[in-house]
């Protein structure tokens, strides 16, 4: 049955066996946000919501449709439809989604997006299921809708009666469909659900050991691959030793794949497949593949090379500029201001999610199942159905638990390699990389080089800002047809010409240069923000001291004195009244002024990402012999008006400052066209001897719709750190990781 | 060549090579997925078990090396009444959850011997775990906390480090 809300949003509500009922909400855009779309934020074409099913019994199953990936949106999404629906969070199965988008809409987890665009339409479903069972209970109890209430236990009250959700779940199915925006919606204070800080669904799963994540995943005869792909991205295989390959313990198949053409590193890989009965005797073969490479145009890339070529480009022009205010030069040439130039670089990272990238996949005569940790499943399918030559609608995607996101598994490069291989041979396979596939195929965080000139007056002032950001551009296609159009940017490589302090200087200037790369890229958590807040933050800072300033007192200065109006398209929503509340709020938490002992300071930054504003202090000691000891970490954060889950919330800050100060120290360089770090003894990742004992994290719950938060308490911390090293120690860190100039962790 | 071990109380054998590490045995052989990869070098220590008591990386273990009974996650308890358990779901450590099984393995492995670490002993022996979510914070909290229950259920400290 399908009724009418508007003329593109609809209910569908039908009746399951024994009576219950079930409820898919299907949205038009324009009814995504009662208070309009959060700055900045562009609404998905259609969207089709989530399930609400009421059983007989009166328990319910609520239907998560992103990925879980570790930032909780299998608690968020169902907790604010169950909220409004008034049941009790613990009669509700919380069940996981697989993919379709027709009858889920947009299924992604990027971009901190959970929130902002479900926030409205996930009250309206839990509004409108709840008028429904109010109506049918209405009739069962001889009572006016308007004189029943619900408190949240899963009953309907009236006229001295009650009945159950789940008893009139059946008659609910027949009520009419509220207008999804006319449904009434609770009040901040009515909320039981939405603000409770309640523990992950999944948690009693994981301490028990139970097989939930995709890694874990069998289906029955299923074999087990491990793909060899060239050290320089894109090389194809010239030979392979497979004869030998087959004749070792276990292997059923090995083949060489083709793979995408050479240039293409967003396509299927080249590279060889082992197939086993076990992935430990697929594994052991490939210790005796032996393969010879054919020779690539990016064999000789490197990053001493990049350097060299970004310190030649940051001395010329930009390439492309990207917003101009004012006039710098005269700014520059003013009498009395006070010039400070800095070249500032941060290396290419990789993101290694703890879980390596893995995948079943079961080729069936012209269909496919796959069973994938994905991020952007409907990128999957794409890429699936590109590789194989197939149609979407040939491929089933189950959507798996993932150990650890943080952007890895926006791509689908290890989907596309499963399917490949599930194609070749017609039964079950799962393709599980190691831990080297994964850090040396990485889609890298891009290294980035700023070159920066910025003035104060003598008021103490930003009077200038002048910046040339040199960074990657796809490499050219030998191929391609010649155009006028030159290469675009590498994946998240890519800047704003609007990012802060544009707006708030005079005099602004900034380009950018582009490098050709071969290597992969792409976002990892906070992209872009996490790298531009450690370089602007810092920069800032040098600023600051220049001006003889406090660094807060120079940013609330700054914060307040908006030059020009943010343009009607191509802003990014930024609030400096959002942003002066957290920065001030973080100052008084730190106690900022206080004074600190001999070789210990605070630094603080500020970085407004992905709809949240966050500032962020932190307390560093620097020994004479370059030990630093983080000794704890204040945050205050802005993303709107509740903490869904301030359980949760909690540990995602905790998470994303750790992650910030793991950056520092964290690289992958490149050598003859391939990564040289291979595992964690070569890539630092934080651990808990060097975590803050401490970190605090405060809210400034601003009247404005809630976003996400999976991303934006993660930048802040890099230039706090930074800039509280340059304080403690008198060394300002421009380049990363901190170890290249003699920084360790205590 | 056959193995025989006894991993959560019970014994068996297994008909592996002598060099296979332990975590595969254990993950695919034995089908206790609890037990992770993360790195494959004992480096992350997703896979760590206990072995004979000691806090053990099973991806660097030969199966012919592991000597003495196995503790994997599967083996504190099956309804998640061990202490470890309970103070890791009241405190909601896990994030994305994937290197939590060897965190608590970890910890377990430090409770048996030291049943009221301080936060130094705590860092020492957790150290080589990675949590790339970064619950750190959490997970020394969820030690002082499984301390302290298994500290207030006299009957319950025997089970740090049980199955043993």
């Amino acid at each position: 049955m399908t009724k009418n809300l508007s003329r593109r949003s609809f209910i569908r509500v039908s009746a399951i066996a024994g009576g219950g009922a079930v409820f898919a909400l299907h949205l038009d855009p324009s009814e995504l946000f009662a208070q309009g779309p959060p700055p900045g934020f562009t609404p998905p074409a259609f969207q089709a919501l989530a399930f609400v099913t009421i059983n007989p019994d009166n328990t319910f199953i609520i239907t998560s449709k992103n990925p879980e990936i570790g930032q909780g949106v299998k608690n968020m999404l169902p907790q604010i439809i169950a909220d409004e629906l008034d049941v009790p969070w613990a009669s509700c199965k919380i069940v996981q989604a697989d993919v379709d988008q027709s009858k889920y809409g947009a299924q992604v987890a990027g971009g901190s997006t959970a929130t902002p665009t479900n926030w409205d339409p996930c009250r309206q479903v839990g509004a409108a299921v709840r008028q429904m069972v109010l109506g049918a209970a209405a009739q069962k109890l001889g009572v006016p809708v308007a004189q029943l209430t619900t408190n949240g236990d899963g009953k309907v009250n009236g006229g001295g009666r009650s009945v159950t959700y789940g008893e009139v779940a059946a008659d609910a199915v027949k009520q009419p469909v509220p207008m999804l925006s006319m449904v009434p919606l609770k009040k901040a204070s009515e909320y039981k659900i939405i603000g409770k800080p309640l523990k992950g669904v999944d948690t009693a799963k994981v301490v028990k050991g139970e097989p939930i994540y995709s890694i874990d995943f069998t289906v029955p005869g299923m074999l087990w691959a491990v793909y060899q792909k060239a050290p320089v991205y894109g090389a194809k295989v010239e030979t392979a030793n497979l004869d030998l390959i087959k004749t070792l313990p276990g292997v059923k198949h090995a083949f060489i794949v083709a793979g995408a053409s050479p240039q293409n590193l967003t396509g299927l890989a080249p590279g060889v497949a082992i197939v086993a009965d076990t992935w430990y005797q697929a594994n052991q073969a490939r210790k005796q593949l032996k393969v010879t490479w054919a020779s690539h145009p990016t064999s000789a890339q490197g990053s001493e090379l990049f350097q060299t070529k970004a310190d030649e480009l940051g001395k010329g022009a930009p390439q492309t500029s990207l917003r101009k205010d004012g006039d710098v030069d005269k700014a520059f040439a003013a009498p009395g201001v006070k010039v400070v130039e800095a070249a500032y670089m941060y290396p290419f990272i990789s993101h290694t999610p703890l879980e390596p990238q893995n995948c079943v996949a079961h080729w069936q005569g012209d269909k496919i199942e796959i069973w994938a940790p994905s991020q952007t499943p409907a990128a999957g399918l794409a890429i699936v159905a590109n590789t194989l030559g197939i149609q979407q609608n040939q491929i089933k995607m189950h959507l798996m638990k993932v150990g650890g996101g943080f952007g890895r598994r926006l791509t689908n490069d290890y989907v596309a390699e499963t399917a490949w291989i599930a194609k070749q041979i017609g039964v079950p396979v799962k393709l599980l990389w190691t831990r080297e596939d994964d850090m040396g195929h990485d889609m890298y965080r891009p290294a980035g080089y700023h070159y920066l000139k910025g003035a104060v007056d003598q008021s103490g002032k930003m009077t200038a800002w002048k910046n040339h950001f040199v960074t990657f551009g796809v490499a050219p296609d030998p191929n391609a047809a010649p155009g006028p159009t030159p290469p675009g940017y590498a994946a998240a490589a890519n800047i704003a010409g609007i990012q802060f302090p544009a707006l708030f200087v005079e005099n602004f200037d900034f380009g950018d240069s582009k490098m050709s790369l071969g290597i992969p890229t792409g976002a990892l958590r906070a992209p872009g923000s996490h790298a531009f807040s450690y370089v602007f933050q810092s920069f800032i800072d040098e600023l600051a001291e220049a001006a003889g300033k406090d660094p807060v007192q120079f940013r609330l200065d700054l914060l307040a004195s908006q030059k020009y109006p943010a343009p009607e398209r191509g802003g990014d929503g930024f609030d400096a009244k959002r942003m002066i509340e957290v920065v001030k709020l973080v100052a008084e938490k730190s106690n900022w002024s206080a004074p600190r002992p001999k070789g210990t300071a605070v630094g603080i930054g500020f970085q407004y990402s992905h709809r949240g504003y966050f500032a962020e202090v932190a307390e560093v000691t620097v020994s004479a012999d370059k030990k630093i000891k983080v000794n704890k970490v204040w945050v205050a954060g802005d993303i709107g008006s509740e903490i869904i889950n301030p359980l949760h919330a909690e540990n995602l800050v905790q998470g994303g400052v750790i992650e910030g100060i793991s950056h520092l120290m964290q690289e992958i360089t490149f050598k003859d066209g391939a990564a040289v770090q291979s595992n964690f003894h070569q890539v630092p990742l934080l651990r808990l001897a060097q975590a803050p004992p401490v970190i605090e994290a405060h809210w400034v719950k601003s009247n404005n719709p809630p976003t996400g938060l999976g991303e934006p308490s993660l930048p802040p911390v890099l230039p706090a750190i930074t800039n509280a090293i340059a304080r403690a120690s008198g060394t300002r860190v421009r380049s990363l990781p901190l170890s290249k100039h003699g920084f360790r962790w205590a | 060549m056959p193995f025989t071990l006894n991993v959560n109380g019970k014994t068996t054998t297994v008909d592996v090579p002598a060099d296979m590490p332990l975590l595969w045995v254990i993950r695919d052989v034995l089908n206790l997925k609890g037990t992770k990869f993360g790195c494959g070098v004992g480096q992350c220590g997703a896979c760590t078990v206990n072995v004979g008591g000691r806090a053990q990386r099973s991806c660097q273990t030969p199966v012919s090396a592991a000597k003495g009974p196995i503790t994997t996650i599967e083996g504190l308890s099956a309804d998640g009444t061990h202490p470890l358990q309970q103070a890791w779901m009241e405190i909601d450590v896990p994030q994305c959850g994937y290197c939590q099984a060897g965190q608590i393995m970890s910890a377990n492995a430090l409770l048996s011997s030291n049943p009221k670490p301080n936060d130094t002993e705590i860092t020492n022996a957790m150290t080589g775990n990675i949590c790339r979510c970064g619950t750190y914070l959490r997970i020394r909290q969820a030690i002082h906390r499984a301390a302290a229950i298994a500290g207030n259920r006299p009957t319950q400290t025997a089970r740090v480090g049980a199955a043993e």
